[in-house]
């Protein structure tokens, strides 16, 4: 088989530009043959490799920690505990008052209380894994056991157990955002008021690539060098380097290729650095690989929420007003830098969605538990919210007796930008347009016809309609308060000798194909081949402080910022052609591969001739020029940022006996603005469809009443095959972004976002005869039989 | 996720195999596919001191029709699902059909039936099989063969009647099952089945005449449902109505343990209330059984 990468012989659909078009990724061939890189694929002479000893109770005090007998194992270089190492600790804050944000510690390694099962107490290196292993239950910890809180009842009931003594009701986080002054009436004069009360379960984001690190000091670099899957390599940096003692310039984080992120990759974890610190004492390479068991048991997880909320809507279907009240079950610890507030303030401030809404209420509570620790997932929230927002439509609808669809369309926001009671100003988008055309693809392929004709069988629809906040400036983040305010990012770009470009940017794929999407994007602003182009990422070293890839920022802030710094080194090359060829700069433009005269075309420098005087031949350089071909840009966002948004529509057929849910159809009608490379978009739109399922069907992370995690592995947590994800329908709508470079908008996230819902309205229509109505997820098989069952009796009950 | 330390073997023959076992001892342990072994040592929740390798091992991998049909021990899943499927094609082939519910397809290149069978997983289609068509479990020691009834053979959730030096060499089938069905659900492709059914008709002039029906699932061993017996006996051609009211009278003497299945005992007498009606359906629907 031969792979060919993206080359020039691919169509430019869109007059001539590369932005638009479906280059094939550039990535493929190495990732597709084996032949990338990622952490765990790289070796050192010398390594050693890492495992951690972990809590195996839930909660309470370390009493001792014996690692004397795996210290004597052959093979086994090092043992220690946080007493040895004295790392320091990381705290996530917020600049929120005590009474709305409890900052807590996060130890590299517990010494004194353990928060979890899974919580790392030692590290253990060896001179290969199975050793360490070995070394592990060597290792003896006495414990004294507390009582573990696991669930958020348990976590706010009166005299529960506190997960951290400064944080009274376990609770971590209590915003109330906003309290709109004609709530209370506008519930008092609805002509009906709808309810949900909903819970979500706790999920892992599951990259396929687990967490991983190597870590080597470097003498003649005077650095220690980090290898890790990040998707935040300067946090890791900071981090890494305060929590060691070093000076900043003294850690080098890279991350080579890595199979997916999600947002667990986004905060900086303890294992990363204890392996540093390991690495630094035994002056020698050290290998930690996260094992999937650690994946799934230690690793940062996510979704875990309970919401109770009203809604107000007037006689013609017209939201008046919603109350919210929003618990997340965070788990032991508060991520950095994220905090524990990442949930209910993403909850809190964005619940309102595509729905113009006069008035709004919201509480949202971040409560602490003896489990494994949230981190942002792929659409933070926002899968939750929507689902539950989007069941209060369908109740709604039905209290009204409208169609479900038709009051949607009553709600949605149709002019922009539209300021909401929220505070946030929405950019223009597609609400009502990509709801139509879902509903109208639907209908033409016949499914409600279906439906309505197959009595016999148990067929729903469902649609969810949403917008996500893409494209993060510092302005968005800030107002979350945050110690650390990600938003700008930067790109690097220079011409060699031979006219061909290296960019390097602050952000970095985790697989969302940014060495051709970047590549597009640089390619167009310089008139070059993407060949001519090379991306390069993820090296702390190589690029000034970037934050990385995560909230759907890479192509709307590192993107612009990529198309701001090949502007600048366009502006520089004309500026030399125009010196060189005696005219004014406003007279030369850029024209593949060449600056040419504006008044006279056929005179123009190639640009291999201009490198070859910037570089050697510098003598010739106009004066005031200096030598070399580079620019530097950096974007940030000063608004509200950019909304994405989509219509996505599910079919489903249940069945009697099992519960259970086949996907007969799934139509996803999305917005991004520019897609930069529409097929690249389109794996973004079905992977996230594909977690989405997972999460409204499939997955959970449980604990028993003790805090033992009782999913260990995929026996347990059944992420979905190809076997279960159905064939994935897209249609592609585009409101250009106003503000960023290529009037893209993030693509990253909304697949995630709208599938639960989507799903769930469509089991509960199926369910429409049965009068039950569920509102959890997972949405439990058992419930949708028993449903089912129970008409099957009553029938026969009449039969009788 | 890497195994404690073992001594690995490799054997040639079933005699040095059995003799290795016995040399060994209780903590020798056979590998042949490895399929849930491996897990499980990786876990380290098995922690073999040896293991003896017995795959290399050539003449055990043949499915053999004569009178009866006999199925060396390490013929995998695939070989039966596909490339012995003609032989079964006389009678037998519900045992081919229910090779595609044994996991995932690499999974079933290199399980085989004789380590399925010593694993003796409760949902588990070989061991459900076993017991439905009543199979003999041919086993080798250094004391020679004996055969054990699959009725005798599973004692509990992995536990079986092998002894520490004995291997499994071949499981015999000892009559056609013309008139016979595997079924079963978990919601992913793939997964161990939350409850496995299978039914096996004899049927004469078009009515059943007598009639089994086995469970995986609901016990730590696969079960032959007495109350199947009863309710299948003249039963007369398998119609709907006769399917249900056999999977009553199953589902009504089944004693569930508390468990920890979501939806509990409620869910599971359903589901296998649906399952046994699809399987006695499916199995008379194999020739025209069906009013």
């Amino acid at each position: 088989m031969t792979i060919h990468a993206g080359t020039s012989d691919h169509l430019l659909a869109r007059g001539g530009s590369w932005v638009g078009t479906s280059v094939r990724r550039r990535e493929d061939p190495r990732l597709l043959t084996g032949t990338g890189r990622f952490v765990d694929d790289i070796s050192l002479p010398g390594m050693v490799h890492a495992q951690f000893v972990r809590s195996t109770i839930a909660a309470g005090k370390i009493l001792s920690i014996d690692l004397g007998a795996a210290q004597s194992i052959k093979g086994v270089r090092a043992a220690w505990d946080a007493d040895d190492l004295a790392l320091g600790n990381m705290v996530a804050t917020l600049d929120r008052p005590l009474t709305e944000f409890v900052p807590t510690e996060m130890p590299i390694l517990a010494s004194d209380t353990v928060r979890f099962v899974g919580e790392p107490l030692a590290i253990v290196v060896a001179t290969d894994q199975y050793l360490a292993e070995d070394a592990l239950e060597a290792v003896t910890v006495r414990y004294e056991p507390g009582v573990a809180v696991t669930t958020i009842d348990e976590a706010l009931a009166t005299g529960a157990p506190l997960v951290h003594e400064q944080a009274a009701h376990n609770t971590l986080v209590d915003v109330s955002l906003f309290d709109s002054a004609g709530t209370d009436e506008a519930f008092a004069s609805a002509a009906v008021v709808v309810s949900v009360h909903s819970k979500t379960g706790r999920q892992n984001a599951l990259p396929m690539e687990t967490r991983g690190a190597l870590a080597y000091w470097d003498d003649r670099d005077e650095q220690l060098v980090l290898y890790t899957c990040s998707q935040v390599p300067h946090l890791v940096r900071t981090v890494t380097a305060r929590s060691l003692g070093l000076d900043e310039r003294k850690v080098r984080v890279i991350v080579p290729d890595m199979g997916g992120g999600f947002g667990i990759k986004c905060v900086v974890g303890r294992e990363e650095i204890a392996v540093a610190a390991a690495a630094l004492r035994l002056r020698r390479p050290v290998k930690w690989t996260e094992d999937r068991r650690e994946a799934l048991t230690a690793s940062f997880l996510a979704r875990e929420q309970r919401y109770d909320v009203r809604a107000a809507f007037d006689e013609t279907g017209r939201l008046l007003a919603i109350d919210a009240d929003v618990v997340c079950d965070m788990g032991a610890y508060s991520c950095y830098p994220f905090t524990a507030a990442i949930e209910p303030l993403m909850a809190s401030s964005e619940l309102p969605g595509v729905y113009k809404l006069p008035d709004y209420r919201v509480r949202g509570r971040a409560i602490a538990s003896n489990k494994a620790p949230s981190a942002p997932y792929r659409g933070v929230s926002r899968p939750q919210y929507v689902m539950v927002v989007e069941r209060l439509m369908e109740r709604a609808a039905r209290e009204l007796n409208i169609d479900p669809v038709e009051i949607r369309r009553r709600n949605l926001i149709t002019v922009f930008p539209y300021t909401g009671v929220n505070n946030i100003t929405y950019d223009p988008g597609s609400y009502l347009e990509s709801l139509n055309l879902c509903e109208e693809t639907l209908r033409r392929e016949g499914w409600f016809d279906l439906r309505d004709r197959e009595a016999g069988r148990h067929i729903g629809i469902g649609f969810s309609c949403f917008n996500e906040r893409t494209g993060y400036g510092s302005a968005a983040f800030a107002a979350r308060k945050m110690d650390v305010v990600p938003g700008f990012d930067v790109s690097d770009i220079t011409m060699d000798m031979d006219g061909t470009v290296v960019v390097t940017t602050g952000t970095l794929s985790h697989g969302q194909s940014h060495e051709t999407t970047m590549a597009q994007i640089v390619a167009d602003r310089l008139g070059l081949d993407i060949e001519q182009v090379k991306i390069h990422q993820g090296d702390t070293d190589r690029i000034l402080y970037g934050y990385g890839s995560f909230a759907s920022r890479s192509i709307t802030i590192g993107g612009s910022a990529v198309a701001l710094a090949a502007v600048k080194l366009g502006d520089k090359l004309r500026d030399m052609a125009a010196h060189l060829l005696d005219t004014h700069i406003d007279n030369v433009q850029l024209d593949k591969g060449r600056v040419r005269r504006v008044d006279d075309p056929s005179v123009s420098l190639s640009y291999r001739q201009l490198a070859d005087i910037a570089y050697a031949k510098a003598h010739l350089l106009p004066k005031g020029l200096e030598p070399g071909l580079r620019a530097s840009a950096s974007f940030d966002v000063d608004n509200d940022g950019t909304f994405s948004n989509a219509t996505h529509g599910a079919v489903v057929e249940v069945f009697e006996g099992t519960g259970d849910v086949k996907i007969l159809r799934y139509f996803c009608v999305e917005d991004c603005g520019v897609a930069i490379n529409p097929t690249v978009v389109e794996g973004q739109a079905r992977g996230g469809i594909a977690q989405g399922i997972a999460g409204a069907l499939f997955e959970e992370v449980t604990y028993d009443s003790t805090g033992q995690p009782l999913v260990a592995s995929f026996i347990d947590y059944r992420v979905p095959t190809a076997c279960e994800i159905p064939d994935i329908g897209i249609a592609h709508l585009e409101t250009p972004c106003l503000f960023t470079e290529s009037g893209a908008k993030g693509a990253g996230e909304g697949g995630t976002i709208g599938a639960p819902a989507a799903i769930l309205n469509a089991v509960n229509d199926a369910l429409r005869h049965t009068g039950v109505e569920l509102d959890d997820t997972p949405i439990p098989l058992h419930a949708v039989a028993a449903a089912l069952s129970r008409v099957r009796t009553d029938e026969k009950a009449d039969d009788d | 996720m890497k195994p404690a330390a073992f001594q690995y073997h490799r054997a040639h023959s079933v005699a040095q195999a059995v003799d290795l076992l016995s040399e060994l001892g209780e903590d020798a342990k056979i590998i042949a596919g490895g399929q849930s072994l491996v897990a499980m040592m990786n876990f380290r929740l098995a922690r073999p001191a040896s293991l003896v390798d017995v795959s290399g091992i050539a003449d055990l991998r043949y499915v053999d029709r004569g009178q009866t049909l006999t199925i060396g021990a390490l013929t995998t899943h695939h070989d039966v699902e596909r490339r012995f499927k003609s032989v079964l094609s006389d009678g037998y082939t519900v045992i081919g059909d229910a090779m595609q519910w044994v996991g995932h397809l690499p999974i079933r290149t290199r399980g085989t039936i004789g380590g399925s069978i010593a694993h003796a997983d409760a949902t588990a289609e070989w061991c459900l099989l076993a017991v439905l068509l009543d199979a003999d479990i041919v086993v080798a020691s250094p004391r020679g063969e004996r055969t054990i009834a699959a009725s005798d053979f599973f004692f509990g959730l992995y536990t079986t009647a092998l002894e520490y030096d004995e291997m499994i060499i071949a499981v015999r089938f000892p009559r056609p099952a013309p008139h016979a069905a595997l079924t079963e659900y978990a919601q992913r492709h793939g997964d161990f089945a939350v409850v496995a059914a299978a039914a096996d008709l004899d049927v004469a002039d078009g009515e059943v005449v007598s009639g089994r029906v086995a469970l995986g699932g609901v016990a730590p061993v696969p079960i032959v449902c007495d109350a199947a017996r009863a309710s299948l006996e003249f039963a007369g051609p398998m119609t709907p109505d006769l399917a249900k009211r056999c999977a009553d009278r199953i589902v009504a003497e089944l004693e569930f343990d508390e468990v920890a299945t979501p939806g509990g005992t409620e869910y599971l007498r359903g589901l296998t209330h649906h399952l046994v009606v699809t399987a006695l359906l499916r199995a008379a629907a194999t020739e025209s059984v069906a009013a």
